[in-house]
Parts: C-alpha cells; structure tokens; sequence
C-alpha cells in the first residue's frame, strides 16, 4: 500500500511542474504589452518601464524568471491582481466557498436522485420506467446548462415567483458575518429567522443546474452497473433463498455496483467545476467561476493565471484522494499496473 | 488405407456481411433510428440553409422587429419563428446557426480523432519515455477542468470561431489518444500481430493497416459522442462571449445576446437553447444505438 501511495504521489510531481510551466507561459503568450498586461500601467515613462521591468524579474533570464515563479507559488504567492491589487490567493479563497457550497449540493443532488432512478431503471429493465427515467437521463446529459438555467429563471422566478433570481442571500433582508463562507452553515449560526431558508431558496435553482448533467451520468452508471450485477450467482442464489426482492437490489446488488459510481462520482470534481463557471455566471453566483470569466473581461491576466493554478491543483489534489481512497478499499487496483 | 473422408457439405446462406450486421442491430434500437432521422435532416438543414431559409440571418427588418412566433398573438406568417430585436428572422439564423454548430463538431471531431490515433498509436508502439511523456501531457489537459481550459486558450489566442474549434479540440484530444493507446497495447499482445511483425510488415504498416482497424469500434462510438461534446462546449464558449463572435448565428452567442429579453420576449432565448439540445440530444441517441450495435460488450449504459 505504501509502494502504490509513494507511486501515485510521484506521478503528480510532472503534472504539478508541467502546470506551472503551462500557467506561466499564458502570461507570455497573451497579446499585449508585458508591462501593461501584468499590471495595468499604460502609457509610463521609459524610465518607469524600466524600473518596473527590473521591480518585476523581467530583466531576468526566462528560465530564471520560470523558477521564480515556481518558487513563489511554493510559498502561497500567486501574484496579485492588476484590478483590485489583492493577492490572488486571497481573493480566490474568499469566492472558493460558494463555489465548494454549490458544488456539493449540485453532487449531492445527484446523487441522491441519480442512484435510485438507475436501481429503478434497472429492476424495470425495458419496461415503461426504464425506458421513460432513460430518456430522461439522456435529455439531461444532452442539455446545453446555460439554457436550462435561464429556462428555469423564466419559470420558476419570473412567472412563479418561487425562487430569487441572483446571488446567495437577501442582502437587504439578512446580514450575518461570515464564519465558514458556507451560506447555509453561516445562517444557521447567525441564529436570524429566516435567514437559513432564504440562503435554501438561493440554492435550489444553482443546485439542479450544476446538478443535472452529473445527474444524468449518475443516473445511466448507475443503472448499467446494477445490470451487470444482478446478472452475477449470488443475486440468483439470494433469490432463491427467497430473500424478497428489495433486499436482494437494495443491499446484495446495490452495494456491488456501486463501486464504478461512486469513482465516477469522485472523479466528476474537474467536469462540476467547469459546469459551475456556467451556472455561477447565469445565476450572478458569487464563485471562482464567475470570477475567472470576469478576469478574462477586465483583462486581469494574473488572476487568469493564478485563479487556473489554484483550480487545477485542486483538481489534481481530489483525483488524486479519489484514487489513493479506491486503492485502499480494492486492492485489485494497487497490485495493477 | 486411405480412408475416403468427404465432409458433407454444408449448405448455409453467406453470413450478412459486417455492414448490413451493423445495420441489422442498429436499427432495432428505435432511441437511434429516431436520432439518425434527426441528425440527418439537421445536416440537410446546414447544407441547404442558403436554399431553405427564408432570408439572410444578418438582415435586418427594421419594422418587424421582436415579433413573436406564429403560434403566439401577433405573429406573422412571413416570419415563423419570429424576429429578434434587431428584426432578424430568427427561422433563418437558427437554420444558418446549424451550418456552425455542425461545423464546429465535425472539425473538433476530425482533427482531434486523427491527432488522437497517432499520438495514441505512437505511444503504444514506441513505449518507453515516449508513451510517459504524451501519458503526462494528456493527464496534464485531463486535469484542467475542460471550459477553464477552453478558456485560458482562448484568453491566449483570442476569441473567434478557428480559435473555438482549436480550444475544444485541445480539450478533447486526451479521450482519443487514451482509447487508442489502450486498444492498440492489447492488440499489440495478439498472435496476428507477431504473425505480421514476422511475415516482414513495416511499422507503419503495421499500425495503421494491421492494428489501428480492430482498434475502430470504440473510436466511432467516442467519435459519435465526441460530436456532441463539442458542439455543447462550443456553445458554452458562445454563450460566455468567447466562441464566435456576433454577428455571426451561432446559437450559444444567440443565447447570450438574449440574455435581457428573457421576461419580455422568451422565445429569442428559448429557441437557440432547444436547437441546441435536440440536435445534441439527437447525435446522443445515434452514439448510444452505435455503441450497442458495435461493440456489444459496452452494453446500454
């Protein structure tokens, strides 16, 4: 186990440096003038060019500057951005929360819908509801979700008044500080009425949103896999030991096929993330994914670049425990390979 | 003794033949042949836009503008669909919007499949720090979530249509490249393989003519589904303002531009967004009925 732990790890190392090599070539390779694209100064005197050219490493050699940069990211330096002039990494773990808030809802969603319309799909193999949760699944895989966001806005903001349009929580109505940046924790802990509940409210149209692609993978994984599994001997023994029916699904064969969702589950983190640059802009989300867009619209190229490195590690880093936990719970995959 | 052995000879009709087999177990999947129809009418649609729209999607009808569709009070027959705010009929600049979209899908398709079958062939072939280096390289574009990446390429090259295609071809290449790799290594394994290597067949040869066919069946099938994909990612990079640019009818940018009038006049949104989806809906339903048709052991899923 601890030979498999020191060979995963060793094979993110060139993945990590290959990242901060992509990261900082970006900020070469964009149109514009260095100067002006890292700091937002035009028009400066010769001399100031020059001292800011000297102030920022750029008389260095490039690989000089590579290791620089390497060494600063190593350090929590991210650079800082031209707009506000905040450290990227603090502004980045000021929005992150919305963003893990509403991830995780959007996965739990998914989740908690997604795995039993596929057992149902499956114990129904071919029958009305199989073919009718299937279509279902399909439609929401194939759903453009910037659309399905604003179709849901039409109906259910605008002509039933159900839901908030924009943002997490009724600015005017409730204030409380923020402790964990998690909306629904943070409410909870104000102790105000209503508070958590208008935070709910925000919540609900994002979450199916972000939610109904992983849904739909969910739901068809799902139900592919409990086919596979009620196929196997010990489903046709637990039947014929006259075990009724929603044990031999529920407990015998769910339990087994499980194991491919719940790594497609964990490894879904880096698609729900580029969902969320979508959702979060639709809905005014205030998250790193409306942010990057914003970034890119003010020309903010150092917080482009470190808002995709924070992004990326993370990504790296989830996939990177979703393999190490599998590895640990089936040990046909560490002796693999 | 010779001993006379004659085999009674069997009479059996000629087995079908791979592509009508294909056929045969496509078309019970009523889910694919509905898709087909589909996305066959949606290429017709694209290639005779020129033909079937009833004007240019960039003309402006100045007194017809924010017209509701036919089926809705005031609409009017000369424009179906209705118009949006600048009088453009929005019939034509869907119809054009599909010569785009498909456009788009096709060429992402086509080049990151034949990119995707040398790098993947290329790294099974040679191994060794070859296949660890185009392994990393992929690994590295699998661990940018897929529209970060999209953007940080286009943030770089500029946003227009070349660019979206080469973006969301970049994103896309990993999946190719993995499935080939994969498939090619356990070919390689195979006695026709040695029987070949033996028989004096040149490397190139090999893989292409000898190995890269037995490798196809999951190709087309990612190939199907990689369509959709694109045209689905394409439009996101529309709809966030870094795909191709207005004017130009493509449906995520149509999306966009819409964004405001989603109370006052909701089709102008609505219907780029359901373009969309049936047509990806549509390539979906073919990829699945593909899928089940040629490689059996995949399954439904």
């Amino acid at each position: 186990m601890f030979r498999f732990l020191l060979r995963r790890l060793a094979l993110t190392v060139p993945t990590f440096l290959a990242l901060m090599f992509v990261t900082f070539m970006m900020i070469r390779l964009v149109p514009g003038d260095p100067i002006e694209v890292r700091r937002g100064e035009r028009g400066i005197s010769p001399e100031r060019l020059a001292e800011l050219r000297h102030e920022m490493g750029l008389d260095q050699p490039v690989w000089k500057q590579f290791l620089d940069y390497v060494w600063g990211l190593l350090h929590g330096d991210f650079g800082v951005s031209i707009i506000t002039k905040n450290p990227i990494l603090h502004e980045f773990f000021h929005l992150f929360p919305a963003t893990v808030e509403l991830s995780v809802c959007a996965l739990l969603f998914a989740t908690l819908v997604g795995i039993p319309a596929g057992v149902i799909a499956a114990s129904r193999r071919g029958g009305l509801y199989d073919q009718t949760l299937m279509g279902i699944a399909l439609t929401g895989y194939s759903m453009p979700i910037f659309w399905w966001g604003l179709i849901l806005i039409l109906i259910m903001s605008n002509t039933l008044g159900l839901t908030p349009v924009s943002g997490r929580v009724d600015l005017v109505k409730y204030y409380y500080p923020q402790v964990t940046g998690l909306m629904l924790i943070d409410s909870l802990i104000s102790g105000q009425k209503g508070a958590f509940l208008d935070a709910l409210r925000h919540l609900i149209l994002p979450t199916i949103v972000l939610g109904t692609v992983p849904l739909a993978i969910i739901a068809r994984m799902t139900r592919s896999s409990m086919l596979e599994v009620l196929e196997e001997d010990y489903v046709r023994t637990a039947r014929a030991k006259g075990l009724p029916p929603y044990r031999v699904i529920g407990i015998h064969a769910l339990r087994n096929a499980l194991i491919p969702v719940v790594t497609v589950i964990g490894l879904s983190v880096g698609s729900l993330l580029a969902g969320a640059v979508l959702t979060e802009t639709i809905f005014s989300w205030p998250g790193v994914g409306k942010w990057l867009i914003e970034s890119i619209g003010r020309r903010d190229y150092p917080a482009l670049q470190g808002g995709i490195m924070l992004i990326s590690s993370f990504v790296i880093v989830v996939n990177l425990i979703v393999d190490l936990t599998y590895g640990l719970i089936n040990p046909r995959i560490r002796h693999a390979r | 003794m010779p001993v006379d052995v004659t085999l009674p000879t069997q009479r059996t009709a000629n087995p079908p033949g791979p592509l009508l087999a294909f056929w045969h177990s496509f078309r019970e999947n009523r889910g694919a042949v509905i898709g087909l129809t589909v996305v066959s009418a949606v290429i017709l649609i694209a290639i005779f836009a020129s033909v079937l729209a009833p004007y240019d999607p960039l003309d402006q009808f100045r007194d017809f503008t924010r017209l509701p569709p036919i089926w809705s009070e005031g609409g009017n027959w000369n424009y179906p669909l209705g118009t949006d705010p600048l009088g453009r009929d929005m019939l034509s600049r869907l119809m054009y919007g599909s010569r785009i979209s498909l456009f788009i899908g096709l060429s992402v398709m086509v080049v990151s499949m034949i990119t995707g079958v040398v790098l993947g062939l290329a790294a099974s072939w040679f191994g060794g720090i070859i296949d660890v280096i185009i392994l990393r390289i992929m690994d590295l574009i699998m661990s940018i979530p897929s529209l970060v990446l999209a953007i940080l390429i286009v943030a770089i090259i500029g946003p227009n249509l070349t660019n979206t295609i080469v973006a969301v071809t970049i994103v896309y290449l990993p999946r190719y490249v993995r499935l080939v790799r994969a498939s090619a290594l356990s070919e390689l394994s195979k006695d026709y393989v040695t029987a070949a290597k033996v028989s004096g067949v040149g490397p190139l040869r090999l893989m292409f003519v000898t190995v890269l066919p037995n490798c196809l069946p999951p190709l087309i099938v990612q190939a199907a589904l990689g369509v959709s994909d694109a045209i689905l990612e394409a439009a996101g990079l529309g709809f966030l303002g870094l795909g191709a640019q207005p004017p130009a009818p493509e449906w995520g940018a149509m999306l966009a531009d819409a964004r405001d009038l989603i109370t006052s006049h909701p089709w102008v949104m609505a219907l780029p967004g359901i373009a969309i989806l049936i047509t990806v809906l549509a390539i979906n339903l073919m990829g699945d009925g593909l899928r089940d048709a040629l490689d059996p052991r995949l399954k439904r899923s």
